[in-house]
């Protein structure tokens, strides 16, 4: 279907004889927020290897906008606006937030590999990474080496880096997992005031986040999709309640 | 010296962005007060000026290694296949009659790159053991074939009939060594300024965001295979000129510049002086060659027992090398320069 | 064909004490994920045991064997808890540094303690000499060679599938973190497993006296050999390290008998292109 921002396609994948992607078609068409919810061990991670390169698919497409991607290497699917974040951090721990974005932003414009001119002759890059972290809240630290902020500024960071690469679609992998409540205002911020120009699918066990930002959700059981609707119809359909919201909603109920 | 501890200092005086990263760039009184001091040897020591240019060119091979190992994070067991190349490219032309040390340095770089590029495509896709024992398998193989070519090579008595004819048609490479330490002084110089200048431009960056996480790379659009082999090809362009200038001031040159024991004195030295700091190569080469000279009457079996001790307890308590416990100790002293 | 047998025979004894120097190496690498660069020290300090208590001593050669065994396992056991347990997690280069710093030190002390010359030794007569069988001329010491170290293996074959203690082991090799969970020692497994591998180390050293020789350097001159049986064997795999070795063995003997003048150029050539070609080894996982 013509007019999606990112589809998977009949997705496939198997190690040995454990099945981690089966028959998995998924459509986001452009601006939308949809979340991607299921148990631990379902194939979430794994679906978002398989749709940014890391994991190649047994069969199936990956499709970005009109352009099958399924072949391509995971920086390719980066330069066409196909951009992730990482569940556990994935960061440069003696870099200064500053400069990792920098160095994203440098990749972008493909003025990486200039080894004969000073990085301070490159002021566009620079401010537009340190407006990037500024609107992030991460401002005032960005000067700070990665290891030394804050766990929750990491996160930021995170999803900093991401937006440097100038995503149209961002997958997100749990942004909020593990952040202690009282940094998690930031993060949520972030997540709203991401542009609608940016279709963003996120990976998240945190049910408050995905009933605020995502307008549907799809559930992932053991590496197939079990169903897909809007928050109403999630919450209210019994198989989802039986396989993943079951227990806590119970005891949401019955206090 | 370097970023982190610059960070460290720039966060208490926050200051714009492009001030922070111009601040990490410029030169440190530290710097050209190291610099001065390599003149020293002329005034001072004036006897010793043959060996100060070994170490001048053993410096800018640790520089080359610097590169690829403390920037971008190869482990190379190797390298020194890169200046045997350099050496012995050098070697043979000055055989076959042409002994212009300038322009013999030239074709050595290029040599050198050569081979650098070509084996880059190999290094490049490995990490871990398997790049280490390629690194490892491509040096020893070389030195074999280099042994076994001795019609080319010379084998085992290295080539003979060298002779280096002088500097910019002036200076002659003498006994004294004042030409030979002056050559190998500029040459380290100049290079060192290249590679200054590559550490401080955004490839320098993208080399120790592949340091840092090589993984995360490609999530940013990183090209980290093109960037690897474009570093790994400079620093055997590098390597193959320290190796030609030690076959230009000595007149000779033999097997051992290429093989395993010299790679593995290079990586000591690094590591002893400290990796990713560009100056760690240069004072690692000098504190290493300078006491293997003071030493030079024992046992060479005695020697490599000190080291062997010494590389134990840099690796347990001291992993940055000299120049990482300097910086601790400054930072203790609350003085930076 | 005659000379090709005779070739394959003393390749295939040579692979075996290849076999043994490396099978330790292999299993503590793939489980452990340490590249411990002194293993071949063990090797020596085998060999150099077995020297002094027959040359010193007067012990006979055949009772020296197990000493060398105990003297590798005892020097492995003191290093794992001295210093190589502290950088199971530490990056590759600091584990080379390390051990690249023992080797040196042990060579150093091996100098200093025996001087640098081959070190003599005189086999038992009853290991002397060669046979002849169907136009091929089998030394004895090879045979005996090669006897002792597949009866080895088949021990070493057994203990992995049929006991526990074997079953842990590839439990631990596998997943370590999943053996962890599974209840399983892993810390003193690895202790176990590195004294198994450094006294098997030992004998090969001991065993390795007529054929290979003896001086300071051998923990370096072989250690390249062992790497390349590891690397090209697979991590963490017996098996693999005995085919890597077999052919390692053999193909340096058909080197040497054939194409002298290339040396050990064809070894380090395959060795490349088996690595580029099957990074983990040929029986590593992943």
């Amino acid at each position: 279907m013509s007019g999606s921002a990112l589809s998977a396609r009949g997705v496939n994948k198997s190690f040995g004889s454990l099945v981690v992607a089966a028959d998995v078609n998924i459509d986001l068409p452009p601006g939308v927020r949809y979340a991607l919810i299921g148990p631990n061990g379902a194939g979430k991670t794994t679906l978002i290897n398989l749709m940014t390169g890391m994991l190649r698919p047994d069969s199936g497409r990956i499709v970005l906008g009109d352009e099958d991607i399924t072949a391509l290497p995971p920086e390719e699917r980066v330069r066409r606006g196909l951009v992730r974040t990482y569940q556990i951090n994935s960061l440069f721990p003696h870099l200064s937030a500053l400069e990792s974005v920098t160095l994203a932003v440098c990749e972008r414009r493909r003025v990486a590999p200039t080894w004969w001119r000073p990085l301070t002759a490159y002021r566009y890059e620079i401010e537009e990474a340190h407006a990037i972290l500024v609107r992030l809240a991460l401002g005032p630290v960005c000067h700070r080496r990665t290891r030394e902020l804050a766990y929750g500024q990491q996160r930021l960071l995170e999803i900093a880096l991401a937006l440097a690469s100038k995503p149209k679609v961002l997958l997100l992998d749990e942004p909020a997992a593990s952040v202690p409540r009282e940094e998690s205002r930031e993060l949520f911020e972030a997540i709203a005031g991401l542009s609608r120009d940016i279709t963003v699918l996120f990976i998240e066990h945190d049910m408050e986040l995905v009933f605020r930002f995502a307008s549907r959700i799809i559930v992932l059981v053991g590496g197939s999709v079990l169903m897909e609707g809007t928050p109403a119809e999630i919450a209210a359909d019994a198989r989802v309640r039986a396989v993943y919201l079951g227990e806590a909603h119970r005891v949401a109920v019955h206090g | 010296m370097t970023s982190e501890t610059l960070a460290a200092a720039a966060s208490a005086a926050p200051a714009g962005p492009n001030e922070f990263l111009r601040a990490q760039a410029r030169w440190r009184w530290s710097e050209i007060a190291f610099w001065l001091a390599t003149l020293l040897p002329f005034v001072l020591t004036p006897d010793y000026l043959i060996l100060a240019s070994q170490v001048a060119i053993t410096a800018l091979f640790a520089l080359s290694l610097d590169l690829i190992l403390g920037f971008s994070g190869i482990v190379s067991l190797g390298h020194a296949a890169y200046f045997g190349v350099g050496a012995y490219t050098a070697g043979l032309i000055s055989v076959w009659g042409w002994g212009e040390p300038l322009t013999g340095l030239l074709a050595a770089g290029l040599a050198a790159g050569i081979v650098g590029y070509i084996t880059s495509f190999v290094i490049a896709r490995f990490r871990h053991l398997a790049l280490i024992m390629i690194t490892l398998g491509f040096c020893l193989l070389l030195q074999e074939a280099a042994n076994d070519a001795n019609w080319l090579t010379g084998g085992f008595n290295g080539l003979q009939g060298i002779q280096t004819w002088k500097l910019l048609g002036i200076f002659d490479f003498d006994l004294y060594g004042y030409t030979a330490y002056a050559y190998a002084l500029a040459g380290l110089f100049v290079i060192f300024l290249v590679a200054r200048r590559i550490i401080h431009s955004p490839f320098g960056l993208a080399l120790r965001g592949i340091r840092e996480n090589s993984a995360r790379m490609p999530a940013i659009g990183a090209p980290i295979l093109s960037h690897i082999r474009t570093i790994y090809t400079i620093a055997a362009i590098i390597a193959g000129i320290a190796g030609a200038m030690l076959t230009q001031t000595t007149e000779t040159a033999s097997l051992e510049s290429l093989g395993f024991q010299r790679s593995a004195d290079v990586l000591v030295m690094l590591i002893v002086g400290g990796t990713g700091r560009l100056y760690g190569g240069l004072i690692g080469a000098a504190v290493y060659m300078v006491a293997r000279d003071q030493f030079s009457g024992l046992n060479p079996q005695f020697w490599y027992f000190w080291i062997g001790l010494l590389l134990i307890a840099i690796v347990m308590f001291l992993p940055n090398g000299i120049l990482g416990g300097l910086e601790l100790l400054a930072r203790r002293l609350k003085v930076w320069p | 064909m005659l000379p090709a047998l005779g070739v394959l025979f003393d390749g295939a004894a040579y692979g075996m004490l290849l076999f043994l120097m490396s099978v330790g190496l292999s299993v503590t690498l793939g489980m452990m994920n340490f590249v411990n660069l002194a293993h071949c020290s063990f090797a020596m300090l085998g060999g150099y045991v077995t020297v002094t208590l027959m040359n010193a001593l007067g012990w006979p050669f055949l009772a020296t064997l197990p000493a060398a065994f105990v003297a590798g396992a005892a020097a492995s056991i003191v290093l794992e808890r001295i210093f190589f347990r502290r950088f199971y997690n530490s990056n590759e280069l600091n584990q080379c540094l390390l051990t690249i710093g023992i080797v040196f030190m042990s060579i150093a002390t091996a100098a200093y303690i025996y001087g640098t010359d081959q070190q003599p030794m005189q086999l038992p007569s009853y290991l002397q000499g060669s046979f002849t069988v169907a136009g091929i001329d089998l030394a004895v010491y090879r045979l005996f060679l090669i006897v002792v170290a597949a009866l080895i293996t088949a021990v070493l074959m057994l203990t992995l599938e049929s006991t526990r203690f074997g079953a842990q082991v590839r439990a631990a090799v596998n997943n370590q973190r999943m053996a962890r969970g599974l209840g399983i020692d892993v810390d003193r497994l690895f202790a176990v497993t590195f004294a198994l591998g450094g006294g098997l180390a030992g004998l090969g050293g001991g065993l390795a006296l007529p054929m290979l020789g003896l001086d300071p350097s051998f923990a370096l001159t072989y250690l390249i050999y062992v790497l390349i049986v590891v690397s090209v064997g697979g991590l963490g795999s017996i098996a693999g390290s005995f085919v890597a070795a077999m052919l390692l063995g053999v193909a340096d003997m058909a080197g040497k008998y054939y194409v002298p003048a290339l040396g050990s150029v064809l070894i380090y050539l395959v060795m490349l292109v088996m690595i580029m070609w099957r990074p983990t080894g040929l029986f590593g996982r992943r």
